[in-house]
């Protein structure tokens, strides 16, 4: 017993102060998208019409399946903490190998729906870009920039869940000790909430 | 000082249920803006994007689960961001 005290007073560990400065820098997070999101309706609550326009040139379809692999692996990622929780490593490595695998599909997926974009000569700072209407490039530069910043979160996650994959295949995060896979877990979870409303947004609203 | 019942346990298969009705919720989104509906597509949109919101908030992110303060922080940061958009628009609708 006299080592297991001395392993606690040594260990300086708090995970609920961990978790809150998590949500903290989510919050952070929460309302940088936000300000992107009130700049976006204001613009098109301005340029009513090119907005119209502009959102048909977005493949409705690309979307959706790139908003159904984000959930999937937000399901995953959710499924990894239950599955630590339980001290199933197995299953928690497995569940985070598959959220791992869906990130890169939809960044793949995002490589050709910009690719094809760029191929028409729209990308930002193209002449074409440059002779659009004020509405239509309000229009491609927020879509650029919005999906552009979250694929950019999107990078970041997946770095996040390969450590806390690492670390849990290692065994420095097991079933009392997981405050990392669940903090990366939420950042992973707010990437997919950001998307719920960027999809919408972007893709559907007419 | 640490609570010992402070981290719930979901069961996998709740976290399947849960990601089932988001995915259904995102057909119907696709579903209801495909059809002209006015001004209502963003409503509805909006209204469905909200609710998928909370659900991952909740269940995902375990709000629901966890300790009141962090339900208490999301809150008061939800109803920032609300005002601002708020007092954004009334700024532009009545200039």
């Amino acid at each position: 017993m006299e080592t297991t005290a001395t392993h606690h007073a040594d260990m300086h560990r708090d995970d609920d102060a961990s978790k809150i400065g998590m949500w903290l820098f989510i919050f952070t997070e929460i309302l940088l998208f936000g300000g992107l999101f009130i700049v976006y309706s204001v613009y098109r609550f301005r340029n009513p019409v090119a907005f119209h326009i502009a959102h048909e040139e977005l493949s409705i379809t690309m979307g959706l399946i790139n908003t159904i692999i984000l959930l999937i692996s937000s399901a995953t990622v959710a499924i990894s903490i239950s599955a630590i929780q339980k001290n199933d490593r197995k299953i928690s490595m497995m569940m985070l190998g598959l959220t791992l695998l869906f990130a890169l599909i939809f960044l793949v997926n995002k490589y050709f729906e910009w690719g094809a974009k760029f191929e028409h000569g729209m990308y930002p700072g193209s002449d074409l870009m440059t002779m659009l209407s004020h509405g239509d490039m309000l229009f491609f530069s927020l879509y650029f920039f919005m999906t552009g910043l979250h694929a950019v979160h999107i990078i970041v996650g997946m770095i996040l869940l390969s450590v806390s994959l690492f670390k849990v295949r290692s065994g420095a995060i097991h079933s009392t000790r997981f405050v990392l896979l669940e903090n990366s877990g939420l950042y992973w979870h707010l990437v997919d909430l950001i998307w719920i409303f960027l999809f919408p947004l972007f893709y559907l609203i007419h | 000082m640490s609570k010992d019942n402070h981290h719930h346990i979901v069961e996998y298969r709740n976290h399947i249920l849960v990601l089932a009705l988001l995915i259904a919720l995102t057909v119907i989104t696709v579903a209801i803006t495909s059809v002209e509906l006015g001004p209502y597509n963003t409503a509805a949109a909006m209204v469905i994007a909200s609710i998928k919101a909370a659900i991952v908030l909740l269940y995902f992110m375990h709000l629901r689960f966890d300790q009141k303060i962090y339900r208490f922080m999301a809150t008061i940061v939800i109803l920032i961001f609300m005002a601002v958009i708020v007092v954004t628009f009334f700024d532009y609708l009545y200039r």
